[in-house]
């Protein structure tokens, strides 16, 4: 049981690092939203079920479990509205790769 | 375990930090204070079990439920000011379409 919650908060931290490096080096705004908001999601998840387990059936259990239904809701309603927001604002995806030189 | 979790997160919340300093427009911003909020969130569950204060819980659920509601109130806000820059041109057709629209609703409550 302890190995299996030290398994999930350890995968979980290594999301949230993961989604903490690609908002910083992404290049474009929408490919920004696409790293900050899957990892968020899933490393949220896997960190708090990790947290459940080691508390067990107790009331933190549930407040944990509501938090993370609360942001499991909550996360990709935020991202779906900051990028119609941007899409609205004017912001263009552009697929262009950026490794290759411009035409 | 949970240190290192809480490491973890505090590292994030500083990468986010430094998008959001960085960020080239307003949108930018607004997605690393969204993932800062949420990092918040989470760290306080971890730190709640690592200290073993269990009440740390109810502000981590107070506190996802402010940054939710934040995070749209800026967007709304941004929104609105995108439009009323942009619309600056044709200022004079939407105020007569507005005062038509306005006007509308007292023209018919006045009979009843």
């Amino acid at each position: 049981m302890t190995a299996l919650s030290t398994l999930l908060l350890l995968s979980g931290s290594a999301f949230v690092l993961i989604g903490g490096i690609g908002l910083l080096r992404m290049p474009n705004l929408y490919t920004r939203l696409h790293a900050a908001s899957l990892t968020d999601t899933l490393g949220t998840l896997l960190i708090l079920a990790g947290i459940i387990i080691q508390a067990g059936f107790t009331l933190a259990a549930i407040k944990l479990a509501a938090i993370a239904l609360f942001l499991m809701l909550t996360g990709p309603t935020a991202t779906y509205a900051l990028a119609n927001a941007a899409l609205l604002s004017g912001t263009i995806p552009n697929a262009r790769r950026l490794d290759l030189p411009p035409k | 375990m949970y240190t290192a979790a809480s490491i973890a997160i505090f590292i994030t919340m500083g990468l986010a930090l430094i998008r959001a300093l960085l960020g080239p427009s307003v949108y930018d911003r607004v997605l690393a204070v969204n993932m800062f909020g949420t990092k918040t969130v989470l760290l306080l569950s971890v730190v709640a079990f690592l200290y073993g204060r269990p009440d740390f819980l109810d502000l981590a659920l107070a506190y996802a439920l402010i940054n939710f509601i934040g995070v749209l109130a800026v967007l709304q806000f941004f929104e609105n000011r995108q439009e009323l820059a942009t619309d600056a041109d044709e200022d004079s057709g939407n105020r007569q379409k507005s005062n038509a629209t306005g006007t509308e609703p007292a023209a018919e409550k006045s009979p009843r």
